[in-house]
């Protein structure tokens, strides 16, 4: 494969002293479609927002394109921005403003494109999201699934090389999530970008992933093919696929003691 | 002897919470400053058009409030200032009382006030919500510094429109006096009116809003820093806000305290 445009190595993340993310070593190359999976709260949308440089990590170093997010000036960092695009697991879009506004944000900020051209690029974002005559509409007059779409448009407004999203179709009704996991593929295919998806869906991941990775205990514990991943004998991972819960306590005295503290005994 | 050292402590941690919070915000105000000043010849462009959306709501629609509240305070002191003056004889120099107290003193600090709790807390609650929904995150990652989208525009229009609104606060507090002077007093009208005229300097005038223009710092200044400050959700904004305008209502007068010193020993 060619050259990795994402590369992260050795990535710790705390908040405050506990430690979420412990040693996270992954490379993301050029045009393929990464798939994080991951239990809830195990660090999957930390792990984005420091690839973005949002959040400053407290060991390791983390490239994009060649750029260190920690250490680089804002303006380089900005570069590599401006040709990203982020959907934010709570869609972020800008409550102040319309639909149609938050999608011409990027649009109207860093191009000096004139107002009727960036109108028509906002609705063509919106369109490919089927949101069609939503320009109007406050975010607060839209519904979950809606927002998310919103915010994918917002996205991709400056026609990205990075595409990360934060769980595209959580929320969604099956036809639009479909929707949303043919419109990555379209994305992937037409537009030749790298695409990064955490998601919970185990349909999206078999259709859309090249490469699929999960994230256990802070630790990348399994990297590969769908192939690969079918045919893995890690019981972590069979119990993701099959959708086992985990097993149950079956030590009394134990689950009393997570349940009153240890004060009373 | 522990209770001691837990006072003790906790003294200290407060001053250093203090200290820190101190050095945070006049490393902001430095930060905002130098965008507005020397961002433009180094490329980064003011935005004009999200400058002048924040001047009206700040300026335009504290209008009222501002003017009323000071006709009532230069009645106020007029009022004041007859009933010490009345046993001299001495009532035309309420003019001067007046007007020096309004144009020095008063006019802008009333204004500094009305705007800290009117649109200095709007200001933090509105940055805190746009912190907590992530809408702070998305600026960021579309490449856009919220310093030159959200801070700048906001002290651009405070710097512009304090003073302007402390003018407006002169004029109505002055006219307050004239109210009582002319219908209680009984004074000629332009006796008073060439009396006002003397009493007040230009240095008078000047140093008001010299004074006024700092406030507007502040008051732009604490609003934003509170309102990114701004932890947890809805709560945390409430909890913001309210330290918004307790400290920048603070700091106004702390810094009021300073200039009224420099002016009243150099001039
Ligand atoms: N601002 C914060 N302060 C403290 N802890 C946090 C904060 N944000 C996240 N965490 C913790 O970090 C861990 C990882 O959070 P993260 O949001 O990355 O999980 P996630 O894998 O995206 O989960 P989900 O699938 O539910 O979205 C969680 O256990 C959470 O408690
Ligand atoms: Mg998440």
């Amino acid at each position: 494969m060619s050259e990795p445009i994402i590369q992260i190595k050795n990535l710790h993340s705390r908040y405050g002293t506990r430690e979420i993310l412990k040693g996270i070593n992954l490379d993301v190359y050029k045009d393929e479609t990464l798939v994080i999976l991951g239990r809830s709260g195990c660090g999957k949308s930390t792990l984005l927002r420091h690839i973005i440089g949002l959040q400053k990590q407290s060991q390791g170093d983390i490239f994009v394109k060649g750029v260190n997010m920690a250490r680089a000036s804002d303006a380089e960092r900005d570069e590599v921005l401006k040709k990203s695009g982020m959907l934010f697991q709570g869609a972020a879009l800008f409550n102040s403003m319309t639909v149609g506004d938050n999608v011409a944000l990027p649009l109207v900020e860093h191009t000096p494109l004139e107002p009727s051209t960036i109108e028509i690029m906002t609705r063509m974002k919106l369109e490919l999201v089927g949101l069609s005559g939503f320009e109007s509409f406050m975010p607060a007059q839209l519904s979950g699934g809606m927002k998310k779409r919103a915010a994918l448009a917002r996205a991709l407004a400056m026609d990205p090389d990075i595409l990360f999203c934060d769980e595209p179709s959580a929320g969604l009704d099956p036809i639009v999530a479909a929707g949303i996991d043919y419109l990555i593929l379209k994305l992937k295919r037409a537009f030749k970008m790298t695409i990064m998806v955490v998601t919970h869906e185990l349909a999206s991941v078999f259709l859309i992933a090249d490469r699929i990775a999960l994230l256990d205990d802070g630790q990348v514990i399994f990297l590969g093919t769908r192939e690969d991943m079918k045919n893995s004998s890690n019981p972590k991972i069979i119990q993701f696929l099959q959708r086992q819960p985990d097993e149950e306590v079956v030590d009394r005295e134990l689950y009393l003691n997570s349940l009153i503290g240890t004060k009373y005994l | 002897m522990n209770a001691f050292w837990d006072t003790f402590g906790g003294a200290g941690r407060g001053m250093i919470d203090f200290a820190v919070h101190l050095y945070r915000i006049v490393h902001l105000s430095f930060r905002s400053l130098y965008w507005i000043f020397i961002g433009p010849f180094k490329g980064e462009r003011i935005r004009w058009r999200l400058t002048f959306v924040q001047m009206v709501r700040i300026g335009v629609n504290s209008l009222p409030i501002v003017g009323v509240i000071s006709f009532c305070v230069g009645l106020i002191i007029a009022m004041q200032a007859a009933y010490q003056l009345e046993r001299f004889g001495a009532t035309i120099y309420v003019a001067d009382l007046v007007g020096v107290s309004i144009t020095r003193e008063l006019g802008p600090l009333i204004t500094a006030i009305i705007i800290a709790g009117r649109s200095g807390s709007a200001i933090t609650a509105e940055i805190g919500t746009m912190k907590v929904s992530e809408e702070i995150d998305a600026l960021k990652t579309m490449g856009l510094n919220p310093i030159g989208y959200l801070v700048v525009p906001r002290t651009l229009a405070m710097i512009v429109v304090v003073p302007c609104l402390t003018v407006l606060a002169d004029l109505f507090g002055i006219a307050g006096g004239f109210v009582l002077a002319i219908y209680n007093l009984k004074l000629p009208f332009l006796a008073y009116f060439n009396e006002t005229a003397t009493a007040i300097l230009l240095k008078d005038f000047i140093t008001g809003l010299i004074k006024s223009g700092f406030f507007a710092i502040i008051i732009a200044q604490i609003g934003v820093y509170q309102g990114f400050s701004v932890q947890g959700g809805a709560e945390g904004v409430g909890k913001s806000t309210t330290a918004s305008v307790v400290s920048s209502i603070f700091l106004i007068i702390f810094a009021d305290l300073l200039f009224t010193t420099l002016f009243y020993s150099t001039f």
